[in-house]
């Protein structure tokens, strides 16, 4: 079963979509006070982008803490974005940038926390590449 | 009624002793001791996002404009009218009666950036207008949205909440507005861009919505703090409340599509666009999507009007989940991280 691991901000949409998807996750710490999160498994990284400014800051600063971890790195095997289309070019752009960074697939992007079908795909994508 | 005296009568509402209820009392406020992290984020995101009309040069599409029918050019107008109202309509009073009934001043100071914003794009359609269209067709557009029944309803429904006295219902109103009931309007703009027309009118359209996004995700994630400190009776009130008031103003804002969209044949594919806004707009307040992906399934090309990424990768698992290699991640440095 892949893992996940997730950011998500006090809003809680990635959060729930990542509880709907049902597999284990790991969330990265919100504070800088907190333990930092290191993973010893390949992972799925799930990340939201929320709205705009021209691409800077789209990644969240907890993320890059958490991929600046060497170990963190090498275990990554794809990323799923989470926003609004309704944010255009910044639409899911942490994705990307994460994608083009660490080279691994953008695999799908979410609205908000998701709906129904994107549960299904995700999940049964998810199951039919790490069988 | 016309649009002004709609205004004028939330100003003077009775309710509210004749005016907009304003905050009871103010303290200096302190961005040195932040009680939600989220107002600095959004705060911050507003800024960053800030623009003028005046920058787009919105002038290149004077050709474009020239090509398109007096039918076309006709129904442009109309929408911009009634985007300009519902604008009016959350810069002079929406976002303004949501200021007493915020938790942090700090979520106060956003409000009266979302307020400004609101009055930067209502004015913007004017901008659009001035550079497009004569005098007397300006008028005569504005003259339409204060007579077609649909776009009025639709003031008076929200601006009827705006004037209640529930904080909730009015944040619900608020997100229904930003996030739903534009975009009967915001799929136009969408439409031409997709055939290579008004581009540089799309782009400052494209700068509209992505601020109605930041604000319908701001106003219902406050919705969503304030809804937990409620008991269980009172959060299944709001619920059948959030629910009622989508389909009474579902059911109007088709009737508005009708009105303006059946003369050129794209009603049905702006109700697909209605729908799946109206999903967002319900995760925006925290609730499921109501519409199922059959009526949602938005044209492809307005979806990537809309923007740029939207459709790219997405077939990752579908198209090639049995024969990608799963590869080891490139080592990064850390000034890679350095964004």
């Amino acid at each position: 079963m892949t893992r996940l691991v997730y950011f998500s901000s006090v809003s809680g949409n990635t959060r729930r979509f990542v509880e709907k998807l049902g597999r284990p996750a790991d969330r990265i710490p919100l504070y800088a006070r907190d333990e930092p999160l290191r993973v010893t498994e390949p992972y799925v990284l799930v990340v939201p982008t929320y709205g705009g400014g021209n691409g800077e800051g789209a990644v969240p600063k907890q993320v890059i803490r958490f991929l600046n971890d060497e170990v963190n790195r090498s275990l990554i095997r794809g990323v799923i974005g989470a926003g609004n289309t309704n944010f255009g070019d910044a639409f899911c752009l942490a994705g990307d940038i994460i994608s083009a960074k660490c080279r691994v697939p953008h695999m799908y992007k979410v609205e908000v926390f998701g709906t129904q079908d994107d549960v299904t795909i995700v999940n049964e994508g998810l199951d039919s590449l790490w069988q | 009624m016309t649009l002004l005296d709609k205004v004028n009568s939330a100003q003077h509402d009775p309710a509210h002793g004749g005016k907009v209820k304003l905050v009871s009392s103010v303290n200096a406020i302190n961005w040195n001791r932040i009680q939600d992290e989220k107002d600095v984020e959004v705060w911050n995101r507003l800024v960053n996002n800030f623009w003028l009309p005046e920058k787009v040069p919105l002038s290149n599409d004077v050709q474009s404009w020239n090509t398109l029918t007096p039918e076309e050019q006709q129904l442009t107008m109309r929408v911009f009218t009634g985007l300009t109202l519902l604008d009016t309509i959350q810069g002079t009073v929406g976002a303004i009666s949501l200021i007493p009934d915020a938790l942090t001043p700090h979520e106060e100071a956003v409000y009266t950036n979302i307020a400004f914003m609101e009055s930067v794009h209502a004015k913007s359609y004017s901008q659009i207008f001035s550079t497009l269209a004569s005098t007397p067709e300006i008028d005569d557009a504005f003259r339409w949205s204060v007579e077609n029944p649909n776009l009025q309803r639709k003031a008076e429904i929200v601006l009827g909440y705006y004037h209640g006295n529930d904080p909730l219902k009015r944040k619900v109103a608020s997100t229904l507005l930003e996030s739903f009931l534009f975009y009967s309007g915001f799929y136009l703009p969408m439409y031409w861009s997709s055939r290579a027309k008004l581009t540089n009118t799309a782009d400052l359209i494209r700068l509209i919505i992505r601020d109605e996004a930041v604000h319908g995700y701001y106003i219902g994630y406050k919705f969503q703090r304030a809804l937990e400190k409620e008991s269980p009776e009172r959060r299944e009130e709001i619920k059948n409340y959030t629910f009622d008031l989508l389909y009474e103003l579902y059911e109007n804002e088709v009737q508005y599509t009708q009105d303006l969209y059946d003369e050129v044949g794209l009603t049905e594919d702006v109700k697909k666009f209605l729908h799946y806004n109206a999903n967002k707009a319900l995760m925006n307040l925290g609730y499921e999507a109501m519409f199922p992906s059959a009526v949602t399934d938005v044209n492809p090309a307005i979806l990537s009007a809309l923007s740029p990424n939207a459709d790219e990768n997405h077939d990752f698992f579908s198209g090639s989940g049995s024969s990608y290699v799963i590869g080891k991640a490139e080592m990064t440095e850390d000034e890679d991280w350095d964004f």
